[in-house]
């Protein structure tokens, strides 16, 4: 069984109650070797994350925000230190086992989009659907209704060259959004967009918040950070501060 | 249940992705293809040839009976030490008269008839027609029990034209063909190194032996006509059937036997004749047959692998591309095998279109070869193209393996990060 964690001051437990734990991480430390030198990207990090939390992962560049998104969202393992997603210990998981688990459970959102070049936002879509094994006339059904829940019910034949950066996000959004994850993480999701256009996208997370789903957004701006509802800072691989933020006005 | 579809619609998606990729790489694809079009057309149109040639064998062979020995002074192949043969006595007509006496006598007897066979070159003219080259042999009646060619018409002499000695004669196809085109030669008479000869029958087309002899280019008469007209002092040959074709070896033991009691040979001496078969051939055809085969497919696999190294590099290429897709797909739940297919099947699509393309192309050639050439032995089967087909989607598999295997190993976090 977890070991309970260790009494952290940085963590004040001034959370409000939330539903069932999906994220459950212990003293994750992540190492990367480079020649000689070994680089410490976490050096003990714990976090528990909630149903329907919304929570920005903040902190200066190469604090390790990017290895720890990609550790809870099953891309990578921890060198050392438990991980539980939904009860489930994935850090002993095999590689097949945790694609099944991004599949399912994970909605990833890339900085650079990161969708399919030359296949339409339709498609892209449907692509986690058929690795899902859902049959043709059902995930078609199931990307058009993505589609549109984030406004791009028009643009479902367009391929993401005939798209703005705002709408292949979106398009990502959808992609993240179409197999009912069970958390969605994104990584800088508006580093690439002009800051009108990030708040559009930031909207479209708050409305998936309200909607009643998951969310973790690393991000270095304190503006987007405000979007969510607790923020975790790290520095140099470990956790400095994780609080509830001022909720926003409502919408 | 579910793993059966999912399974089903990766490939799909692979398929899909692979032509969408191919579609568009254009050129580079057409060029990769190119090495494959030529592997498969060299594959095809050496198995053609191969196979043709093969085919040209097997006729040939069973044009001299799987069921007859041929009974001779000489062996057919390997007489080196000839003064062993040089003074056997000559083998004569009378001794098929006595060999089929035997054999009638010979309760069970595994043989079933024996006629004689002599022949020589000659010329064949009719009016002012003439052909030249023709192989004229003089045989029983009896011949109609071991020879199964068809007529075009007429018939093979009877036993009162054999017994008669009598003038006529059946022509080869050819023969008749170039001294009566377009009408009847039964009745006429054409003249066989200046005998007289009366036409009765004309055989089928019939073919060439290994390309050396062709049977349409005979001409059959009693055995007693041919030893009046041009006389059997230099002997003749002995062709025996065999009543069932699996008892060949007891059948050829008791052929010599008897043959010994006809050429009253004394125990202990060596046989003063040879018994030759259709196997001899076969013998000497089989290395000959293999050396082909074998540089065949020393040839064609040179070829298929230039293509398949063209594949593989350009499956490298695509996969080092894409390396960020790869990430991409990894992350939305794509599993090791799902690359795997993709990029295989990415290989085997290119090696597919190769295929066709290649097999078009060899039909093409084979068609014109055939146009130019028409006795030259190639065919194209349903089978040629299977084979092309196979050998084409397994270029793919083999060199599309290791670079997919490659892709499906990418840690998704390198991939992701890939530039
Ligand atoms: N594959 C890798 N190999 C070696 N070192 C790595 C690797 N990935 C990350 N690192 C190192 O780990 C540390 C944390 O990197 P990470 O990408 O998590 O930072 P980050 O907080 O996302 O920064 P940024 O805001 O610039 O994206 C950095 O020092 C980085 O150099
Ligand atoms: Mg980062």
């Amino acid at each position: 069984m977890i070991p309970p964690p260790p009494p952290d001051p940085a963590t004040p437990r001034t959370l409000r109650p939330h539903g069932p734990l999906v994220i459950d991480i212990r003293n994750v430390t992540k190492l990367y070797h480079m020649g000689d030198e070994t680089v410490h990207a976490l050096r003990g990090v714990t976090l528990q994350v909630h149903r329907n939390e919304y929570l920005a992962i903040m902190g200066p560049s190469g604090s390790g925000k990017s290895t720890l998104m990609n550790m809870l969202g099953c891309l990578d393992t921890p060198t050392s230190g438990h991980y539980e997603f939904n009860g489930k210990d994935v850090s002993s998981m095999e590689d097949d086992e945790l694609a099944a688990i991004r599949n399912r459970e994970i909605g990833f959102v890339f900085q650079t989009f990161n969708l399919l070049p030359r296949s339409t936002s339709l498609h892209n879509v449907e692509l986690p659907l058929i690795y899902a094994g859902v049959p043709p006339n059902e995930r078609r059904e199931r990307a058009r209704q993505a589609l549109d829940h984030v406004g791009l019910g028009d643009r479902m034949l367009h391929k993401p060259n005939e798209l703005s950066g705002g709408q292949r996000q979106r398009v990502a959004v959808a992609r993240a959004l179409v197999n009912h994850p069970s958390i969605i993480l994104a990584d800088e999701p508006t580093g690439n967009l002009d800051s009108k256009t990030g708040e559009e996208i930031m909207y479209l997370f708050d409305t998936l918040y309200e909607q009643g789903n998951t969310i973790i957004v690393v991000t270095h701006e304190e503006d987007i950070a405000r979007h969510a509802r607790r923020a975790v800072r790290l520095r140099d691989g470990l956790i400095e501060s994780d609080r509830v933020t001022v909720e926003p006005a409502a919408v | 249940m579910n793993a059966l579809a999912r399974l089903f619609y990766e490939l799909t998606e692979s398929f899909r992705i692979a032509w969408a990729q191919i579609r568009a790489n254009k050129t580079r694809s057409m060029l990769t293809a190119l090495g494959v079009i030529i592997g498969i057309v060299a594959v095809t149109l050496m198995y053609a040839a191969i196979s043709g040639i093969d085919r040209g064998f097997q006729n040939s062979l069973s044009m001299l009976g799987n069921d007859v020995f041929y009974v001779d002074k000489w062996p057919w192949f390997g007489a080196e030490d000839w003064w062993n043969y040089i003074n056997r006595p000559a083998i004569e007509v009378r001794d098929a008269e006595r060999l089929n006496r035997i054999v009638e006598d010979t309760p069970k007897s595994l043989l079933d008839v024996a006629v004689p066979r002599a022949g020589r070159g000659c010329s064949v003219k009719f009016g002012d027609g003439r052909v030249d080259g023709i192989f004229a042999f003089g045989t029983t009646a009896e011949y109609a029990r071991i020879s199964n060619v068809d007529f075009v018409e007429g018939r093979l002499f009877n036993e009162i034209e054999d017994n008669g000695a009598r003038a006529v004669c059946v022509l080869g196809f050819d023969v008749a063909e170039a001294l009566f085109p377009h009408r009847s030669p039964l009745g006429e008479t054409v003249t066989v190194d200046g005998h007289p000869c009366i036409v009765i029958g004309v055989y089928a087309k019939q073919g060439e032996f290994l390309g050396l002899f062709s049977f349409d280019n005979q001409l059959v008469m009693p055995i007693g006509a041919f030893s009046k007209m041009f006389g059997t002092r230099r002997g003749v040959e002995l062709q025996v059937k065999v009543k069932d074709q699996t008892q060949m070896g007891a059948a050829k033991d008791e052929l010599i036997g008897a043959m010994r009691r006809v050429r009253g040979q004394l125990p202990g001496e060596r046989d003063n004749f040879t018994v030759n078969e259709q196997q001899a051939f076969k013998a000497q055809l089989d290395p000959v047959k293999f050396s082909i085969f074998a540089a065949g497919l020393i040839v064609t696999s040179m070829s298929l692998i230039v293509g398949a190294i063209g594949i593989m590099n350009i499956t490298f290429v695509s996969v080092k591309e894409r390396t960020k897709e790869i990430g991409s797909r990894k992350a939305i739940g794509a599993r090791r095998r799902t690359i795997l297919l993709q990029f295989l099947i990415e290989a085997v699509s290119i090696c597919i279109i190769g295929g066709i393309i290649g097999i078009g192309v060899a039909y093409a050639v084979f068609l014109g070869v055939r146009y130019q050439m028409p006795s030259f032995p190639a065919e194209f089967s349903v089978v040629l193209v299977l084979i092309g087909m196979t050998a084409s989607v397994l270029t793919g598999v083999l060199s599309g393996f290791i670079p997919a295997w490659g892709a499906s190993r990418l840690d998704p976090v390198v991939a992701l990060r890939y530039e």
